[in-house]
């Protein structure tokens, strides 16, 4: 079982969470003018990030709201916990994979847990 | 000290050549669908000038980690069309092979634990008789004749409330499987080279005309990604997407037992399936953990709630040890449907997205993807689960079919 420290409640067990997937992908924003390719993109297409991955989660069982975590998919290890709408922190070492056009190496001001 | 010769060693059922400068066709992964592939591009259509590039050893995905349960009582007619084709490919491929792989067609029931279960069932066993599937509906009292050691009383949290039963399906010992496969097409004149990691590919344009690997660089003419959990890292590499997400999914096996349980017996409502390998262990599947993962391991609540279920189902159970937990990695797409076809890239094709279910699809899988790897397009039965369906919005959704899993 793994140990997620939820922003507003601290360390708590998984059980407690829902998986939400892969973070900051944003709702189209002229979703009429989108192509089959591009609507294929946004419904079906999530990044499969071998490494350190940006992803959604909900505290279901806790304060019920939701925030993002950059975790490694191979050792499980937490890295940090922000809220929703912020950045992914930058990190000294390697970088998350957002995707989505997102820029991977623009700097937020992390305001997020750090671990 | 004892100066008696030791015996020699058995014939190996393969060699392990080094690579070739250059190949017909290259096959990355050696699991299961990788080594049926290379094996009916050799016997259907005459390829043998073919490498099989396995990054670890043969098997060691998820080929040898599952808990190999075979059934085509899927409900969409797309489905049950590829699935039944394996079923039958099953049924002849011991002889074949010349390999008895123990297969048992000891039967797979799918139990309902709720009326909307009944309802699916019900559904789905009409549905599978009108493909030729072999498929029927059993009340409680019937389950407890043919699986005595479930738990039928209706005061349980999963009561058993009837279940889907398909005679011919079953299980078979999934290394053998992939050592019959490797010994024919090492027959056959397939390399089967092991320890060499796939981690680049070379292009003309639009056109793949080599590979990278840990042991060096191969040309050649086709590429067929054969990758489960990794194929969309591959496809990347190779500059086109996959809607492939990766998870943990485990299971676990007791010590070993007298026969007791003489069937397979699967519920997704509780997420248990279990079946008594013929060795005597009592082989159990747990459902996906939630999260992306490539660590072939899961968290251990899933084992635990997995196991809470099946003893309630199965009291007798109550007394087993878990001897082993282990983990796979699982390529799932959206619509719990394979994708078996052509790519954006010229010369390139992927069999992968089979998830949690693959095994059963192995020799179908070999079958269609050999077809769309020799003649460059799909055989009739995968030219459904192509790529493009998730833009042309032809899902082919098996996920909402009470028959998911295994
Ligand atoms: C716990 C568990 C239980 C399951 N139970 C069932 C079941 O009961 N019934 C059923 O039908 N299915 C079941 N499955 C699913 C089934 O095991 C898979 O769908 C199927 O094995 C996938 O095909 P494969 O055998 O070719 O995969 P794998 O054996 O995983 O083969 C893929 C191979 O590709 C190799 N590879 C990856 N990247 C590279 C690279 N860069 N270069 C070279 N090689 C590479 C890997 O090392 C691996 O050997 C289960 C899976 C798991 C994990
Ligand atoms: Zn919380």
């Amino acid at each position: 079982m793994l140990l997620f420290p939820c922003p507003n409640c601290g360390p708590r067990n998984e059980t407690e969470f829902h998986y939400g997937g892969q973070a900051h992908v944003a709702y189209p924003e002229h979703p009429a003018e989108l192509t089959d390719r591009e609507w294929a993109e946004y419904l079906f297409y999530r990044q499969n990030t071998k490494g350190l991955f940006a992803e959604r989660w909900v505290h279901s069982a806790g304060c019920r709201k939701w925030f993002n975590m950059l975790r490694d998919t191979v050792s499980y290890d937490i890295t940090a916990v922000y809220r929703i709408g912020q950045e992914p922190p930058a990190l000294r070492t390697s970088q998350p994979t957002t995707g989505m056009g997102m820029s991977t190496t623009r700097q937020g001001t992390p305001e997020g847990v750090q671990l | 000290m004892s100066t008696q010769q030791l015996k020699e060693h058995p014939e190996f059922l393969w060699h392990n050549p080094d690579p070739k400068k250059s190949y017909d066709a290259v096959i990355i992964g050696g699991g299961g669908h990788g080594l049926a592939t290379a094996y009916y591009l050799a016997k259907n259509h005459g390829m043998t000038n073919i490498a099989i590039l396995e990054k670890g050893w043969l098997a060691g995905g998820n080929m040898a980690r599952n808990t190999t349960i075979i059934r085509s009582n899927y409900l969409w007619d797309e489905s049950a069309a590829i699935y039944e084709q394996s079923l039958k490919l099953w049924e002849i491929l011991p002889e074949e092979l010349e390999y008895d792989f123990l297969f048992s067609q000891r039967g797979v029931m799918n139990l309902a634990h709720t009326l909307g279960d009944v309802r699916e069932s019900i559904r789905r066993v009409g549905a599978n008789q009108l493909n030729g599937v072999d498929a029927e509906w059993l009340d409680p009292k019937q389950v407890k004749e043919l699986c005595p050691i479930l738990n039928i009383s209706d005061n349980i949290r999963y009561p058993v409330m009837g279940a889907t039963y398909q005679p011919r399906a079953g299980i078979a010992k999934h290394d053998h499987v992939a050592w019959a496969f490797a010994r024919k097409c090492d027959e056959l004149g397939v390399d089967i080279i092991q320890n060499c990691e796939v981690t680049g590919f070379i292009k003309d344009g639009e056109r793949v005309t080599g590979v990278e690997t840990s042991r060096g660089t191969i040309s050649t003419g086709k590429v067929g990604l054969c990758a489960a959990g990794h194929s969309s890292l591959l496809a990347e590499m190779a500059g086109f997407r996959l809607p492939i997400q990766s998870h943990p999914l485990q299971a676990l096996v007791s010590e070993l037992h007298e026969p007791v349980h003489p069937t397979v017996v699967m519920s997704n409502q509780v997420h248990v399936y279990v079946s008594q390998a013929h060795k005597g262990e009592l082989v159990m599947g747990a459902g996906v953990d939630s999260y992306n993962g490539y660590g072939q391991r899961g968290s251990f609540h899933v084992i635990e709630e997995q196991m809470a279920a099946a003893v309630e189902l199965f009291p007798i159970f109550a007394r087993a040890h878990v001897l082993r937990t282990w983990g796979g990695i699982v390529d799932t797409t959206m619509d719990a449907s394979p994708i078996i076809g052509t790519t954006p890239v010229e010369n390139m094709y992927v069999n992968c997205g089979w998830g949690t279910g693959g095994f059963k699809g192995t020799p179908a899988a070999g079958l269609t993807f050999a077809h769309t790897i020799a003649t460059g397009a799909p055989h009739a039965l995968n030219k459904p689960f192509s790529l493009e369906r998730f833009e042309t919005g032809a899902l082919i959704d098996e996920h909402g079919a009470a028959a998911v899993a295994h």
